[in-house]
């Protein structure tokens, strides 16, 4: 079953920007992230491929400034898929490389014309302390 | 089933001495099933031409309408059945986020487009895709959202165990990383066309054309072809020839692309006028 044509353009879209984006189906499983979100989450799309909700959510772990962990259903993209609303948070993640980074997350869930709730994507930025 | 191609031209009706033989006529396909179901793809200016054909018993018609361009919409209003209250006329086409396909209809049904109103023609209802696949006679259809401007959808028809894709409007192509297609699960349209026996397809632009064309909606040659052969098509019809190609030059970009793309299935001119049997 291919994605939906709007799931389609947001990929070729992430392809084209120099902010990092991720991108879920419906049920929190991730599809894809760029190349600038490859720098900050330490491993490239190629190798890591499409991961389940459960998996990208603890795989790469987000931290709060004390360094506890952050449940998963609390991180803003996990937010928008449980919710289906937009949901913004600075926090910090240690991607695969092991390298813990101070980013910041928005997240919108996407709609098709009907209103078929079809995934979300994450734009983030590393922020510069 | 059978298709008749009615109206091949993109964007523009481009009448004249150097388009004859494939015709300047836009967008307009029939398809009859072998019961008789009568089934039309858009109702750009070839519609007209094609009502003047249809057998005088008919008592319905089905207008499938990829998207509301103008150049796929313009030769409705000249539609003669829809003025003919023994027949019922079904219009299936997109509607926005914002608007209802028969208010979106109605912005060129109206005044000062138009001087008939859709609301006042005796029995048109129109149905809104996409939908789950559904049923019109014989025929199943599947009705997908592509790659195109705006909302556009392209139609799989299938009866009788064979199948027609219907993609007029269509930019698979868009975006390509280096050029190379993605898995298929990425490809816009993939789904609609797999294995399709007759694969009526966007090819608007030459390769050189299409650099300051890219985001526009439309597909070149090699697009088309490449497209068909990524979905396994077993025959392509190029289609939404560009107002600027004349017939010579139509000639000869199919000819080069049969040449260059060597695909693994047949290809056809999309000339108006031509008959394929499925």
């Amino acid at each position: 079953m291919g994605h939906p044509i709007q799931i389609i353009l947001m990929r070729q879209l992430a392809g084209y920007l120099n902010v990092p984006l991720f991108l879920v189906g419906p049920n929190g499983d991730l599809l894809f992230y760029n190349e600038p979100a490859e720098a900050i989450l330490g491993r490239r799309f190629d190798e890591t491929g499409a991961m389940s909700a459960k998996e990208w959510s603890s795989a790469f772990t987000p931290e709060d400034s004390d360094g506890h962990l952050i449940p998963p259903e609390d991180v803003p993209l996990m937010i928008t898929i449980t919710k289906k609303r937009p949901a913004h948070q600075r926090f910090f993640i240690r991607g695969l490389d092991g390298v813990r980074r101070h980013v910041e997350v928005s997240s919108i869930p996407i709609a098709g014309l009907d209103g078929d709730f079809l995934g979300g994507a994450a734009l983030f930025w590393e922020v510069s302390d | 089933m059978r298709v008749t191609l009615f109206g091949t031209r993109g964007s523009l009706a481009t009448p004249g001495a150097d388009t004859n033989r494939y015709g300047g006529n836009t967008s307009t396909v029939e398809v009859f099933a072998d019961d008789g179901t009568l089934l039309i793809l858009d109702a750009g200016t070839g519609i007209r031409r094609l009502a003047t054909q249809i057998p005088p018993a008919t008592s319905r018609i089905d207008i499938l309408l990829t998207h509301l361009h103008m150049d796929h919409i313009q030769g409705l209003g000249f539609f003669r059945p829809l003025y003919d209250p023994g027949v019922d006329i079904h219009i299936w086409g997109p509607a926005s986020s914002t608007l209802r396909l028969e208010a979106r209809l109605s912005r060129y049904l109206s005044p000062p487009l138009f001087p008939v109103h859709l609301r006042d023609l005796p029995k048109v209802v129109c149905h809104e895709v996409p939908r789950p696949q559904f049923d019109i006679g014989p025929f199943r259809i599947q009705a997908s959202l592509v790659c195109h401007p705006g909302p556009t959808v392209g139609y799989r028809l299938e009866a009788g165990g064979r199948s027609v894709v219907y993609l007029p409007d269509h930019e698979p192509a868009l975006a390509l990383p280096n050029g190379q297609w993605p898995a298929p699960d990425w490809i816009s349209g993939f789904d609609l066309a797999f294995k399709a026996d007759l694969l009526i397809h966007d090819a608007q632009y030459t390769d050189e054309e299409y650099v300051s064309c890219v985001g526009w909606g439309h597909s070149t040659y090699r697009h088309a072809f490449e497209f068909a052969a990524q979905v396994g098509a077993k025959r392509i019809v190029p289609f939404h020839h560009d107002p600027s190609h004349d017939d010579d030059m139509l000639d000869r970009l199919l000819e080069e692309s049969i040449r260059r793309f060597k695909s693994s299935c047949s290809a056809a001119a999309g000339r108006e006028g031509a008959v394929f049997g499925i």
